[in-house]
């Protein structure tokens, strides 16, 4: 299986690549890491008539960590992510997501832009950026703005990217000392898409949770903010009733689908399944 | 739709190529170049059969793109005996610990160990077994390949140390 025809763009610098991508429009789409628009080009599920490669611009790759925000270029790569000694301290949750992510080839070539611009409710980052509630820089050649994760995704594969647009940046409020994380990923075998998945951030004061953040994957035609069980948690003991509605909260908002992953009920169950796990495991790791 | 000159070097060797846009890196290596070693096993970029080194990094052949590794730096399981015929410890391992039965996997798997020991010269178990997760055995059951890796790694650490 070979792709369809197309032209190929390999541009140096980000200015050169948003004009070749206003001047073609919707023509043609970026090429990050490859590894979702390749096998679908494959499948005739693409056809770009162009493919503008971001892949030679550096000034889209490298983590760097400030204060109160992380800023990630959109081209690092998820074996960038996992190799990051300063992320692993200020943001443990990104790496622990990054190794659930497919196989360490497909590691290698994916890129956090990628992942989050996809548009696939599959993609483990989307729910992530949501959980801790990032923010992607959008750049044209007519500007930049910011679009909140949370308010980024319309359905499948339909985001707020307009033509000619491409994430440049993800920039995320860095965490608070102490908080508890956890990724929990049911997934059939390695390299698989979730079942269903949970990202939580806790902030504790003691025994009680003063915050929490909670997101799921691929258990609706996007990934999904799950405010109601989130905010549910706020002033609990992190208990089991605590946990049991926030639970139920975060069952409601699913609406998976029937497939070979499973039943439309069996895979909502898991998400649910997925946050009680997160919760807990974050309340653990909370200091 | 016009055809680009890619130049490359796979396996030390500078050599180039006019390919289309959609060629895919594994048809470059196999097609044009007539390295076989890479497989073509799924082609949906699950088994790893296709596994090679590109610029320091297992990638699956079947979904990179010919002009992607423009200027890149290829190894494939051809590249990896020494050039009197000597074979790389990995190969001797696989071979010693019947890490192989149809051999199909075997050349993806070699070039991933390879670059997961450069990484992580001294993996446990675990470690083996997370780093070649992208790559499929229908024969082993993977007990032989794991043992494979693990004795070359010993063996390389061994020839390090004496060096
Ligand atoms: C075997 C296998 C298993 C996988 N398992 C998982 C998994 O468990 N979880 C998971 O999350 N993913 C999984 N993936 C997908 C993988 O993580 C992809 O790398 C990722 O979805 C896309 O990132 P990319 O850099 O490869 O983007 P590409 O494939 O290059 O691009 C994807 C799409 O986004 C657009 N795009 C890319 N970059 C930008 C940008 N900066 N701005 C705007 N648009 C952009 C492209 O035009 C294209 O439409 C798997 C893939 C494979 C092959
Ligand atoms: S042939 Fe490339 S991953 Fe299977
Ligand atoms: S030896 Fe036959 S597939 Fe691995």
């Amino acid at each position: 299986m070979i792709p369809g025809q197309f032209d190929y763009h390999r541009p140096s610098s980000k200015q050169e690549a948003l004009q070749i991508l206003g001047e073609l429009g919707g023509d043609a789409f970026p090429l990050a890491g490859g590894h979702s628009i390749i096998p679908m080009m494959k499948l005739r599920l693409a056809a770009p008539e162009h493919l503008v490669d971001l892949g030679a611009i550096d000034e889209l790759k490298g983590v760097s960590i400030g204060g109160n925000v992380i800023e990630i270029g959109s081209m690092t790569t998820q074996h960038e992510l996992l190799t990051s000694s300063e992320l692993s301290q200020a943001c443990p949750i990104i790496q622990e997501t990054s190794a659930l992510i497919a196989d360490p080839q497909v590691r290698y070539c994916g890129t956090i832009g990628g992942n989050v611009a996809n548009g696939d409710p599959g993609n483990d980052m989307p729910g992530l950026m949501q959980c801790l509630d990032a923010t992607y820089v959008l750049e044209s050649n007519s500007g930049a703005r910011e679009v909140g994760a949370r308010d980024f995704y319309n359905g499948i594969y339909d985001t707020a990217l307009n033509e000619g647009e491409i994430v440049t940046l993800v920039r995320i409020p860095t965490p608070a000392a102490g908080h508890g994380y956890a990724y929990c990923k049911l997934k059939r075998k390695v390299g698989d898409y979730a079942t269903a998945a949970a990202g939580v951030i806790l902030n504790m004061s003691g025994s009680t949770c003063q915050s929490a953040s909670i997101a799921l994957t691929n258990v609706g035609d996007t990934a999904l903010y799950a405010a109601e069980a989130s905010d549910s948690l706020a002033g609990s003991d992190l208990g089991d009733d605590a946990i049991d509605r926030a639970v139920s909260l975060a069952e409601g908002i699913t609406s998976p689908v029937s497939d070979m992953r499973g039943s439309e009920e069996y895979r909502s169950k898991m998400a649910g399944v997925m946050v009680a796990r997160a919760i807990r495991l974050a309340a653990e790791r909370a200091s | 739709m016009a055809s680009t000159k890619v130049s490359l070097t796979v396996n030390g060797n500078e050599v180039e190529a006019e390919v289309d846009s959609r060629t895919l890196l594994i048809h470059l290596l196999r097609e044009h170049l007539n390295i076989t070693g890479p497989h073509i096993g799924c082609d949906t970029s699950h088994c790893g059969a296709c596994t090679v080194d590109l610029n320091g990094k297992s990638v699956k052949a079947c979904t990179v793109l010919a002009v992607q590794a423009q200027d890149g730096d290829v190894l494939t399981v051809e590249g990896m005996a020494a050039a009197d015929g000597t074979l790389h410890p990995l190969q001797q391992a696989f071979m010693d610990n019947h890490g192989l039965q149809c051999g199909f996997c075997t050349p993806g798997m070699l070039t991933r160990a390879h670059r997961l020991l450069q990484e992580n010269p001294n993996p446990t178990e675990e470690e083996i077994r997370w780093g070649i997760s992208g790559n499929l055995c229908r024969c082993t059951g993977y007990q032989n390949i794991v043992k494979a890796i693990s004795q070359a790694a010993a063996q390389m650490n061994m020839k390090e140390a004496a060096e």
